[in-house]
Order: structure tokens, then C-alpha cells, then sequence
């Protein structure tokens, strides 16, 4: 079997990864085919819900899909910065949520946000 | 009834002018009324693929902004009287093309021809999408490769939701044409296969080019492959896809140049 090796040229076969490659990827170009920046559109609204309750910087979040055969993975991490980060703005303007503001509806927050 | 065809890819360089050219040839020798209408503004290339760069007057552009009458801007090609060309402009961009203007360009080359073969530019902006818009089939040129194949599969989204037909409910006839394709390389599974590129786009093939010398050879000279070289194997695999297009149903073969015993011996190692 070794000796047989010697002679088949490495890497010949590189056409049924190439197939395998396509097939995934446009598996997902078709999913979001006119939604091709699906990924911006999520990070924004996120980002505006999170907004909401937490003083997050529109640095401070990122979104990752890693996309695989069966199922893909959506990865969203946000920095929340505490009151000892040199960014976290004044109270004032923004103060951490409390629990009874995060059990509020979104219109209702938003309604406060208009009124002041 | 007038069939417009558009050649469309999404990437460059696959072959959509060569492709234009050989297939406009092929159906004109076969005694059609054809014309080849060029959409690259800006970059056109069919007229001298076509050997005819030096009679240009008028182009699309002149004659959708009306400086030009459409009878004036046509080139008759001086191998075969029923082709003709339609130059695209080289000076203007893509922006003076508009949608009312190309579609009554389109609309009388319809009542003048059996055939109207657009040939689009590469991209999928504003000129690959006029001309695939008033078509009834679409050619989609492939190269066994994977940014070819993934390029392929977003024109046919986009033929399947931008164009006339589609907008009325309709579907615009997709054929793949797959080009520059290596029979040998493929059996050894270092290029796609016929059957993977088919499965993974699922549209009917129209006809498979080989890849081969004289495709350059004919460009080189201002001639379609069709009628520089043709009984070359690129030339009768064209010939077939055109046959095809005319509704006669052929075996799908992938055609092989005949090499003389000289050429068999020597031919490699010149390639090599």
C-alpha cells in the first residue's frame, strides 16, 4: 500500500473538495440570496435592543455566523462596560438598567427616551 | 417569432464574447437571421473578436439616444451575409444605456432577425442586467471552477428575478454552456466534472467547449471559432449547442481534436 503511494501524485484529487466547498457555500448564498448584508442588518438591530437597557459602545458588539453543513452558528458578543471602564458614560445621561427597567416593554423605553 | 438569447456569467473571462461570436456564427451558417448586440459599454470587445473593429460608425448608445438610426449602427458581417453586429459604444459609460431605449432597440432588431444575441458584460450591475432583461433564453457560460460556478449561480437568481420575463410571472430558459473544460483533468479529479457543475447549478446543458488552442487561434484573427476552425473541436461542440438552440435534440459528446501520429508524439512535449 506504501509502495503504491510513492507513485500516485499527492493532491491529484482536489476536484471533490472544490464540489463539497460550492455545495456549502451556496446552500447559504441562496438562504440570504438579496440579503447579502445580513449579517450588518443583525448587528445593528442587536445592537439597537441592547441599547435600550445597557450603555454599549457601537464598537462594543460583534456578530459572527460560522456556517456548516448541518446547522451554523450565530455568535454575538457584547461588551457591556461597568462603571470602573474609562468609557462608561455618565449616569445621567445613561445609568445601568435596573431589573424593573429590563421587565419594561420596548415601547415604553422608547417612549421615555422620547419624552426627556 | 424572434428569440432574444442573452450570454451571461457574472465573472469575466470565461468566454461570453467568444462564446457570442462562435454561436451567432453557427446559427447564421445554418441559414438564421442572426444579431449579435454588444452591452459592454465602455469595454467592448465583440466587434473585434469579431474582426470588424475597424468599420465601426455607430453603436448601441447612438441609437438608443436616437443620434443614429438602427440600420446605420448595423454591421453585416463579410463571411456570412444573415450575421450581423451591434457595437457597443467605447467612449460612453453604461449609465447612458436606459431601460426605454434598450427596449426599443430590442424590439426592432426583433422584427429584423430570427435571433438576437446579447452579449452581456461581466458583474452583475446595471449593463449585465439590461441585457439579460427583454431575453427569452439565457446562455450561462461556466468554467469547471469554483468562482466561475459560484458566479453562475447568482446570475441565475438574478434571471430569475430581474428580468422581463420573470416580473410577469414568466421564466426565462436557463442553459449552461460549460467552457474551456479539460476531459482529461476532470477523469483525474482535478477539475470539476460535468456532473458536479450540473448538480450544483440544476440547469439543462447546452454544450460543453473544450478547452483547446484554436478558440485564441480564431480570436487572434477577428473570426469566429465556428468559421476560422470548423471541424476543431471547440467549433463542433458549438455547432451542437447551436443545433440545440434550434429545438433538434443531439447526444451530448464532448468533442476531441484529431491529432495526426506527429502530433500524438510531439504534441505533449511542445505543450509541456
Amino acid at each position: 500500500m506504501r509502495l503504491m503511494n510513492l507513485f500516485k501524485r499527492p493532491q491529484s484529487t482536489t476536484a471533490p473538495v472544490a464540489r463539497e466547498r460550492l455545495q456549502i457555500l451556496l446552500a447559504h448564498e441562496r438562504a440570504v440570496s438579496g440579503k447579502s448584508d445580513l449579517i450588518a442588518i443583525l448587528r445593528e438591530e442587536i445592537l439597537g435592543v441592547i441599547a435600550k437597557h445597557f450603555p454599549v459602545e457601537q464598537e462594543g458588539i460583534s456578530v459572527k455566523m460560522e456556517r456548516g453543513e448541518i446547522v451554523s452558528t450565530l455568535e454575538v458578543e457584547v461588551e457591556i462596560p461597568t462603571p470602573m471602564c474609562p468609557s462608561f458614560p455618565l449616569p445621567a445621561t445613561s445609568k445601568p438598567a435596573t431589573a424593573d427597567e429590563l421587565a419594561r416593554e420596548p415601547e415604553m423605553a422608547e417612549a421615555a427616551e422620547a419624552s426627556e | 417569432m424572434a428569440k432574444v438569447l442573452v450570454v451571461t456569467s457574472g465573472k469575466g473571462g470565461v468566454g461570453k464574447t467568444t462564446s457570442t461570436a462562435a454561436l451567432g456564427a453557427a446559427l447564421a451558417t445554418a441559414g438564421k437571421d442572426v444579431v449579435v448586440v454588444d452591452f459592454d459599454v465602455g469595454l467592448r470587445n465583440l466587434d473585434l473578436v469579431m474582426g470588424a473593429e475597424r468599420r465601426v460608425v455607430y453603436d448601441l448608445i447612438n441609437v438608443v439616444q436616437g443620434d443614429a438610426k438602427l440600420v446605420q449602427a448595423l454591421i453585416r458581417d463579410k463571411r456570412v451575409p444573415t450575421l450581423s453586429l451591434l457595437p457597443a459604444s467605447q467612449t460612453r459609460d453604461k449609465d447612458a444605456l436606459t431601460d426605454e431605449g434598450v427596449e426599443k432597440v430590442i424590439g426592432e432588431l426583433k422584427e429584423k432577425f430570427d435571433w438576437v444575441i446579447c452579449d452581456s458584460p461581466a458583474g452583475i450591475e446595471r449593463g449585465a442586467t439590461l441585457a439579460m432583461r427583454h431575453a427569452d433564453i439565457a446562455i450561462v457560460v461556466t468554467n469547471p471552477e469554483v468562482s466561475s460556478v459560484r458566479d453562475s449561480d447568482r446570475i441565475i437568481g438574478l434571471l430569475d428575478s430581474k428580468t422581463e420575463k420573470a416580473e410577469k410571472g414568466e421564466r426565462v430558459q436557463k442553459h449552461l454552456l460549460l467552457t474551456r473544460f479539460d476531459a482529461a483533468r476532470a477523469g483525474r479529479g482535478e477539475m470539476l466534472n460535468i456532473d458536479d457543475v450540473l448538480e450544483i447549478l440544476s440547469i439543462p446543458l447546452l454544450g460543453i467547449i473544450p478547452e483547446s488552442t484554436e478558440v485564441l487561434r480564431a480570436s487572434n484573427l477577428g473570426s469566429p471559432v465556428t468559421l476560422n476552425a470548423p471541424l476543431s473541436a471547440p467549433a463542433r461542440a458549438y455547432f451542437d449547442a447551436a443545433k440545440r438552440l434550434n429545438g433538434e435534440s443531439l447526444e451530448m459528446v464532448i468533442p476531441r481534436d484529431r491529432k495526426s501520429l506527429f502530433g500524438k508524439i510531439f504534441g505533449r512535449r511542445a505543450a509541456a
